[in-house]
């Protein structure tokens, strides 16, 4: 028991000779999270972002964009905890507020370029014939830089979260659906997808059976790893103003406004910052604590 | 290995004319009808049909696609619609601190990038390891634009070091033009060594356990041409072939750098644009941009043989 693999400890446990002796669930995901501490830093850290987000109304938040002339650009006080913006509107309330837009795109974003890269990296690893186009339609979507690729769709939409997380989805579909290939070329080659061919089992059972329960693990770690970048480049619209609309509390148009003053009252841009980047390292270290776990090896092809 | 440069080279045509035809498509389906535009509020219908065949507009998607190739092919990058030059105008008067930053940018992330890489793999599992991996996943968090303004809060707000904003052309000096871009390089470069330092570092873990590895410290070769000569070498290929995926990284993080910064460069001339709507410049940045990105992959493809004399094509 003592010398036993963590991924065997954490995920299917072995058939143990005593029955009894088994620990129940719970035990097994303390201990894995014993294992893997940055799961347990990066997954404790996001799931409190995630209800901070959920309960922002009960966290002494007043009204986010509650415009109010007569108390401009406060410095941080008792009652204005992280300080008022140029239009008057509490920054503490709009960066609490802010958490739902960031993991709303993150989550999305993640979700979304999954399951689009999945059909695609399904689609031309397993269709000989589609595969030869399909990798040089995704070589030429790989070369527009993603942040651009983005920058130009939100050019010809109107701002709003819908528009955002579409278009940085698109921007992130190709690395998965390169990824997924590369996993289904090398399966297909593996002994028992032969046997199942020889055996006679059509495409869509070889498919749900023997290939895509394999993607799961290297897919949930780049999924994290998006879900990152979705929060970094949603802020980054936002900050050079081709987000989410202005009035709506999410950290990158904070930052957008605190710019034109930031040299006297930094506060404005430094409170979503922090929070911004605290976010962003919690999924990335999530994504890197998945990555050890599930499979060493997978970490040199990502 | 003239016939794989052919090949390789050839290879890059069909990416860029997907490219192309990504960035035609903005302009066609963008809002707003360029015809209607020109004839002004109090243009007829008639006038406005008038000028849409004049230009060209009412002519099938594909054959528009075509002139508009062959103009690019020729250099016209068509004209900015809010200042009416020519876009190609615009980008040559904001190219140079793009330029600048990005050229230091890369050398900065790679001296520093591939020590740290190669110092941590040598000392895995001890406190400097664990420092610069920390290191690594924090500059992957921490945004562009944060990183920049905390930079120039402390640097030059408060110890007064470095200006805080602007850009002075090279012809002006180099140190006037360093000082100006020492910032913003740091702020940009930050991601780039997280990434390069990363992949330096799983690289060489899988190097130094090969043999000739301990063959070389069992001679007694000095650590540092171990790590450095025989090592480094063969780790070379992934490196520097994330050095050019992370190109795209760079292309990104300038934009908000120069905004960050108020830099006049490309990245200032991108954000302006989209902020009015201005298809043509949208389009000829991209479409730079990304001819950039796919040229300079296309050159570290090509070095690779000189990286590593056992690939031969």
């Amino acid at each position: 028991m003592t010398l036993q693999h963590p991924i065997s400890a954490a995920g299917a446990a072995p058939a143990a000779p005593v029955k009894a002796a088994e620990p129940g669930p719970l035990v097994r995901f303390g201990r894995y999270l014993r294992r893997h501490p940055s799961v347990a830093i990066g997954g404790g850290l996001l799931v409190l972002m995630a209800l901070i987000g959920i309960f922002a109304p009960l966290l002494w938040t007043t009204d986010p964009t509650a415009i109010s002339p007569a108390r401009r650009t406060r410095v941080p006080s008792e009652l204005y905890w992280f300080g008022t913006d140029m239009l008057g509107r509490d920054v503490y309330s709009r960066v609490i507020y802010g958490a739902r837009v960031s993991l709303l795109v993150g989550f999305s974003v993640a979700i979304l370029s999954s399951i689009a890269g999945l059909a695609i990296g399904l689609f031309a690893g397993f269709m000989r014939w589609a595969d030869g186009i399909v990798m040089r339609i995704i070589d030429g979507w790989m070369s527009i830089p993603p942040i651009l690729l983005a920058i130009a769709l939100m050019a010809l939409t109107r701002g709003s979260i819908g528009n955002v997380i579409v278009a940085i989805t698109i921007a992130e579909i190709p690395r998965v659906a390169r990824l997924v290939r590369g996993v289904v070329l090398s399966l297909r080659e593996q002994p028992y997808v032969e046997a199942a061919v020889a055996n006679g089992a059509r495409a869509p059972r070889i498919i749900w059976r023997h290939i895509l329960p394999n993607t799961f693990a290297p897919m949930s770690v780049q999924a994290t790893y998006i879900c990152a970048s979705a929060m970094i480049v949603e802020a980054i619209l936002s900050f050079i103003g081709a987000g989410v609309p202005p009035a709506t509390p999410s950290w990158g148009n904070i930052m957008a406004e605190g710019r034109a003053l930031w040299q006297v009252r930094p506060h404005i841009i430094l409170f979503p910052a922090v929070f911004l980047s605290i976010t962003v390292l919690a999924v990335n270290l999530l994504g890197d604590g998945l990555r050890d776990s599930l499979d060493p090896r997978i970490a040199k092809r990502l | 290995m003239l016939a794989f440069i052919v090949r390789r080279i050839v290879a890059t045509i069909p990416v860029m004319a997907l490219v192309a035809l990504f960035v035609f498509s903005l302009l066609y389906i963008a809002p707003g009808d360029p015809a209607a535009i020109i004839a002004g509020d109090q243009a007829s219908p008639a006038d406005v049909e008038r000028i849409r065949a004049s230009l060209g507009l009412d002519r099938p998607y594909l054959v528009r696609f075509g002139e508009w190739s062959w103009r690019i092919l020729q250099g016209d990058l068509g004209t900015s619609i809010f200042t009416n030059l020519p876009v190609t105008q615009l980008i040559a008067q904001r190219i140079e601190p793009t330029l600048s930053l990005m050229v230091l940018t890369l050398i900065f992330a790679v001296v520093i990038a591939v020590p740290m890489g190669v110092i941590a793999a040598w000392k895995a599992g001890t406190w400097v390891d664990k420092s610069a991996m920390a290191f690594a996943v924090l500059g992957f968090s921490v945004p562009v634009f944060v990183v920049g303004y905390l930079l120039a809060w402390i640097f030059a707000l408060k110890l007064d070091w470095l200006p805080v904003q602007g850009y002075t052309p090279l012809s002006e000096g180099f140190w006037p033009w360093l000082r100006n871009l020492i910032l913003p390089t740091v702020t940009l470069g930050l991601v780039y060594v997280a990434l390069i330092a990363r992949i330096t570092r799983a690289t060489m873990l899988e190097v130094l356990q090969q043999d000739y590895v301990r063959t070389a410290n069992a001679k007694g070769v000095a650590q540092k041409d171990v790590l450095f000569l025989h090592s480094l070498k063969n780790a070379a290929v992934p490196i520097v072939t994330i050095i050019g995926i992370g190109i795209a990284l760079l292309i990104g993080g300038a934009v908000v750098t120069e905004s960050v910064f108020a830099i006049p460069g490309l990245g200032r001339l991108t954000v302006d644009a989209i902020l009015r709507r201005d298809y043509p410049v949208i389009q000829g940045v991209v479409l730079l941009f990304s001819l950039v990105y796919v040229l300079v992959n296309l050159l570290i493809d090509l070095t690779y043989t000189l990286v590593d004399p056992r690939i031969r094509y």
